[in-house]
């Protein structure tokens, strides 16, 4: 009986996507492909940006598999409140995890591209101190979460932070620093890269990498949540 | 409607009975921002309006998480218990939210005076900035009470408050600086309802979000 419960809630774990692990190697193609053309392509010579242009196919992306685990681990947040499943629990904070690491890679290509051409690692920009403040607060859920010897509790309660986490992350992402002069491109009346910077050859490179990032960060999180069942089983 | 106003008026009893709360916040808010002044007093009139400014958000957003910290750790574990059990969860949490932003107002507005007595006021358009005063009470009110209802939960909750507040709070603090500085600067009031309208926005935001969650949080 107890071995079955395990069978299923293991099976459970395996996001069910049609065909079990071929997303796994659409992620490593994606991304061996963004990595081989997003070094070596063509791209258009812009001043101040030059060959850094390329960071785009990195930068970006990150962020946006950032913001994509981010959703993950709230849509899985909101659905441990309905169901109590501590397994949803264990979903999102792997989700949110990922995301951290994701954010920090961001920050460190994005402080590599900002050196080249803005000249500052850390420029006073909005979007950098909002990306710092969301950094914090999802620390801050780390913490949280570390303060509860219960699970069901420490379970809830980081949900319910989880989801006023995310409710914060969005405006300080997406609106505070379109307010305010950015040197970001799509922010404080600068054009966006879509309407300048980017040509059409870019882009075959950029969406895939974009997905590419997404399923990476999905894979690895399946993976964390794998183990963690696993660790609980053993003990 | 009936049950916000009695719980309200709960929160108010409770209040008055221990004086020495609220006695002791307004005299934390009073000593830090003599603290400020004794520090600043040789250099006091080097002290540009940004300054002056965000000098008094930042008192403010300390004496604000101080506060509220303790609107879900000055009663007893037995009667939160009693009280879940008369009343909604939405009633509750409504209830400390409004109360708390009355003692916002209050300790910001002391804190505003006497500020304004040690430190000199340079402010431009009086009103605007008291408008100021009072959406940064609602706004923080409403966003440290839920924070404060889930640092509640945890064991050593004063410094986890302080860690899960400051980030939840630093939008809304941001966006109440800009609009003080403008009040400051004494513009054209039209040229601050943008900053208005985010406050509110953040504010309906949070507010929404801590009816529908707290209920899951007072289970616990």
């Amino acid at each position: 009986m107890k071995d079955n419960q395990n069978d299923t809630a293991q099976n459970k774990n395996i996001p069910r996507w049609g065909l079990g692990g071929w997303w796994k190697i659409v992620a490593v193609l994606l991304l061996t492909y963004t990595l081989y053309f997003g070094l070596m392509g063509t791209v258009p010579r812009r001043a101040i940006l030059n060959e850094s242009i390329r960071n785009v196919y990195f930068h970006v992306p990150m962020w946006f598999a950032m913001i994509a685990m981010l959703t993950t681990s709230l849509v899985y947040a909101i659905k441990y409140l309905r169901t109590n499943d501590l397994q949803y629990d264990l979903k999102s904070v792997e989700f949110t995890n990922v995301a951290i690491l994701l954010g920090i890679l961001g920050c460190a290509t994005g402080s590599l591209w900002a050196s080249v051409t803005w000249g500052d690692p850390w420029p006073s920009d909005p979007k950098l101190n909002s990306v710092a403040i969301s950094m914090l607060m999802y620390f801050a859920y780390l913490i949280l979460r570390g303060s509860f010897d219960d699970e069901q509790r420490r379970a809830r309660i980081s949900a319910v932070y989880n989801i006023l986490a995310y409710a914060v992350f969005i405006p300080l992402i997406f609106i505070l620093p379109r307010l305010t002069d950015s040197l970001h491109p799509g922010n404080g009346g600068n054009p966006a890269f879509s309407e300048l910077d980017m040509d059409n050859q870019m882009r075959r490179i950029f969406y895939p990498a974009v997905i590419g990032w997404g399923l990476l960060g999905t894979w690895m999180a399946t993976v964390r949540v794998r183990v963690r069942m696993l660790e609980e089983q053993a003990d | 409607m009936q049950e916000l106003r009695t719980l309200i008026g709960k929160e108010i009893t409770l209040e008055w009975r221990q004086r020495y709360a609220l006695n002791g916040m307004l005299l934390y808010i009073v000593s830090t921002v003599f603290v400020c002044y004794l520090s600043f007093k040789l250099k006091a009139n080097q002290l540009t309006p940004i300054t002056w400014n965000t000098l008094f958000w930042i008192i403010i957003l300390f004496t604000a998480v101080n506060a509220i910290s303790k609107s879900f750790t000055q009663e007893r574990a037995g009667r939160l218990l009693y009280y879940y059990t008369i009343a909604s969860p939405q009633g509750i949490i409504l209830s400390k939210i409004i109360y708390n932003s009355g003692l916002m107002l209050v300790l910001s507005l002391t804190g505003f005076g006497f500020y304004a007595f040690v430190m000199g006021n340079p402010v431009g358009d009086l009103w605007m900035y008291l408008v100021t005063i009072f959406l940064s009470s609602i706004g923080f009110a409403s966003s440290l009470t839920m924070v404060a209802g889930i640092a509640s939960k945890a064991e050593n909750n004063g410094a986890l408050m302080a860690i899960l507040s400051f980030p939840v709070i630093i939008p809304m603090l941001l966006m109440v600086m800009k609009l003080a500085k403008n009040a400051l600067d004494g513009l054209d009031r039209g040229s601050s309802s943008e900053e208005v309208m985010i406050l509110l926005a953040l504010d309906a935001i949070v507010v929404s979000l801590s009816l529908i969650l707290f209920p899951y949080l007072w289970r616990s």
